[in-house]
């Protein structure tokens, strides 16, 4: 591998790393910072790019169809919320595991009735479509910068909304004694429906903006969920920082074992995620 | 608990299989009682498909295509009623086990239908490999089926991977390409398809200079992609499948390969993906058992009939269905409906010529389709035949004794 080649791979390490954190970025505010186990996380990305490739088609833009999307989403989020994760907050864990495995068939289900299973491709906007010439054959998509470029955005807005901000505090806070936080005369209900309902929209976008990327077809969400967990757990529960420095360890450990090691590249990131574990069991950024 | 009850039922299953062998050997001796008691019973056919997940489309378009054989004999097979029986396979390996033996000791079916995943295939083997079920397998291509798990009752009308891509080699060579690069997943099929592809291009004198695989079921392929555009081949050859394929058509165009490196593929690579990938697929060619515009009056008759009735287009899948039906027609047919006759039957259909709409194709010792791949192109939304890469190709069918 010569050096221009070397580059090349170092930027695919980075923006596959940053595509990982915007895919679990929704799971590290759910699971991470609110504490729920949402196994219907991939669920919520697959809702989101099947929205982008249906509304596309119908308005022609996939601007337009994220723009008519997020909402939904938000209103999906919410509605599942006060219906069924409300009742769950002050029970075991494996009732949230329970509950999200069966939104998980039900999606997948509903999925097949309403938009059928076949696999479909959302065109790139114009406007992004282009390429950049990198060597003699091989260029670079614009469209993956610029969703790198999202990444970088949505991960200084989480970082800020949940260190920085009123709102961010109290959701820190209800996370760690949710008794305590009402008793203070915080309606804590009302911010954990909120939370939950920006966690399923970021999965949900996540999944829009991938559309035109990876397309759309069934079974899609199943194959990030796995990925996005161990996003979460290296990175260290509650810890936006970890999540990104996570996301770009394993998009570079992934991208240079195909390269380097290929018959080892499917275990790579697991072998990461025990080092890690065994070094730091409460994850890089965790508190112990 | 449940471990010692399912060893025991096998146990037992396996005896009972062999006495229900020596009485059918007996009944054969006093055939007139017991073949008019035989064609009075409805013939049980076991369908184990995938009607959910995945590859329930794929499920659907062999149920299809096999009732459509039925159909067209009057509702009847070898002169028989039949009495269908279901199993959603869900294409989980899992339980592969215990769906065929639904079909195989609750319901007593005397023919298996099924079925697509490969790992679903392997499972189903081993407990039909004990109850001596007649069984076609009119997808899953594990070349193990055929290969060294090969039995005197394991039919299958579809193809060994194998199969696939071996014809690949000449078609590249008379192209002019010296060297290839192979990518495809990581896992069975993916593997088998490069050693068929590695074979044929060798054959003919050329260099598979690297073999890239990425994660089974990954799609992210920027990574190798960027190590093709290192390598400079003369041509690439891949396997993917569903999304995964529509995702890899897209990157390698936007990776700016296209046009720079010719790609050719296993059929597969482009069935059933043209809608979703826009122009990335124009151009590329593979090798498959089926194309569109055959042009065949077997092929016209097929797709006509087969659109009338499910109100859809038939593809490859729905071929082998149709072809699962053909053949067990003809095994029944030459027994008159005796299914107890195990040995006739297998002996008729072996000796099948089977008039397909992909073409006339007969069965190796193996029981694998020894048949023509054709060159394909994509050209529009369209897999257009270019003309036969490879007249009658066997799989090799390695460590079969039977």
């Amino acid at each position: 591998m010569d050096f221009a080649f070397f580059l090349i791979q170092l930027l695919n390490g980075l923006q596959y790393g940053l595509l990982l954190f915007l895919v679990a970025s929704g799971l590290t505010l759910v699971f991470g910072i609110m504490g729920i186990i949402n196994l219907a996380h991939g669920s919520f990305y697959m809702v989101g790019a099947y929205l982008a490739w249906s509304l596309s088609s119908l308005t022609g833009s996939l601007a337009a169809a994220i723009l008519l999307a997020i909402p939904l989403t938000v209103i999906l989020g919410m509605a599942l919320e006060r219906l069924l994760f409300r009742h769950l907050y002050q029970r075991d864990h494996l009732y949230q595991v329970l509950l999200t495995y069966g939104l998980i068939l039900v999606f997948e289900e509903l999925r097949s009735i309403i938009w059928g299973d076949d696999v479909h491709g959302v065109v790139v906007p114009a406007l992004l479509n282009a390429s950049i010439p990198l060597t003699d054959n091989l260029s670079y998509p614009v469209y993956r910068l610029a969703i790198s470029g999202v990444c970088l955005l949505l991960a200084a807005g989480l970082y800020f909304l949940i260190q920085k901000t009123r709102l961010g505090m109290m959701i820190r806070a209800g996370a760690s004694n949710r008794d305590m936080v009402q008793s203070l005369g915080i309606d804590i209900k009302l911010i954990y429906t909120l939370v939950f309902a920006l966690g399923i929209a970021l999965a949900a976008f996540a999944g829009m903006i991938n559309a035109p990327l990876s397309s759309v077809f069934p079974n899609m969400g199943s194959q990030v969920l796995i990925i996005c967990f161990v996003v979460v757990v290296i990175g260290g529960i509650g810890s936006v920082k970890g999540a990104m420095a996570a996301s770009l360890m394993i998009g570079l450990g992934e991208t240079f074992g195909q390269v380097l090691m290929p018959d080892f590249a499917g275990m790579i990131v697991y072998v990461l995620m025990a080092i890690v574990l065994v070094w730091r069991p409460e994850g890089l950024f965790g508190r112990a | 608990m449940e471990k010692n009850e399912k060893s025991g039922y096998a146990r037992r299953d396996f005896l009972l299989g062999s006495t229900a062998f020596a009485g059918a050997t007996l009944a054969g001796a006093m055939l007139p009682t017991g073949m008019a008691l035989a064609q009075q019973a409805k013939l049980k056919i076991g369908l184990m498909l995938p009607y959910t997940g995945t590859y329930a489309g794929l499920g659907v378009a062999i149920t299809n295509g096999f009732k459509l054989a039925v159909e067209e004999r009057g509702g009847k097979l070898g002169g028989r009623e039949i009495e269908w029986f279901t199993v959603d396979d869900e294409s989980n390996p899992a339980k592969a086990p215990e769906n065929a033996n639904k079909l195989v000791q609750r319901d007593k079916v005397d023919v298996v239908i099924g079925t697509v995943h490969s790992g679903v295939v392997m499972g189903m083997a081993k407990v039909l490999r004990e109850s001596g079920t007649l069984w076609i397998n009119p997808n899953g291509g594990a070349g193990a089926m055929t290969g060294e798990a090969c039995a005197p009752n394991f039919f299958r009308t579809s193809f060994s991977n194998w199969q696939t891509t071996h014809a690949l080699g000449k078609v590249l060579k008379a192209k002019g390409h010296k060297t290839a690069v192979f990518i495809t997943w990581k896992y069975a099929a993916g593997e088998e398809m490069m050693q068929g592809f590695k074979e044929g291009f060798e054959t003919e004198g050329g260099k598979l200079t690297k073999e890239l695989y990425v994660p089974f079921p990954q799609v992210e392929f920027q990574a190798l992609l960027t190590e093709i555009a290192s390598i400079k081949p003369d041509a690439v050859v891949a396997f993917f499948a569903g999304g995964g394929a529509a995702k890899f058509l897209k990157d390698y165009q936007a990776a700016g390969l296209k046009g720079k490196i010719p790609l050719y593929g296993s059929g597969f690579l482009t069935d059933g993906v043209l809608e979703a990938v826009g122009d990335a697929g124009e151009g590329v060619e593979t090798t498959l058992h089926y194309a569109d515009g055959l042009d065949t009056k077997k092929d016209k008759a097929f797709r006509l009939a087969y659109a009338k009735d499910f109100k859809m287009q038939p593809d490859v899948y729905a071929v082998q269905g149709y072809d699962a039906g053909q053949l067990l027609a003809a095994g029944l047919d030459a027994v008159k409906g005796n299914v107890a006759d195990r040995a006739g039957v297998i002996k008729a259909m072996e000796a099948a010529k089977i008039d397909s709409p992909r073409g006339q194709w007969t069965l190796s010792k193996a029981h694998n389709p020894v048949q023509d791949m054709y060159l394909r192109k994509v050209v529009g939304k369209e897999n257009k035949v270019q003309g036969v890469a490879w007249k009658a190709l066997a799989d090799p069918a390695r460590g079969c004794k039977a």
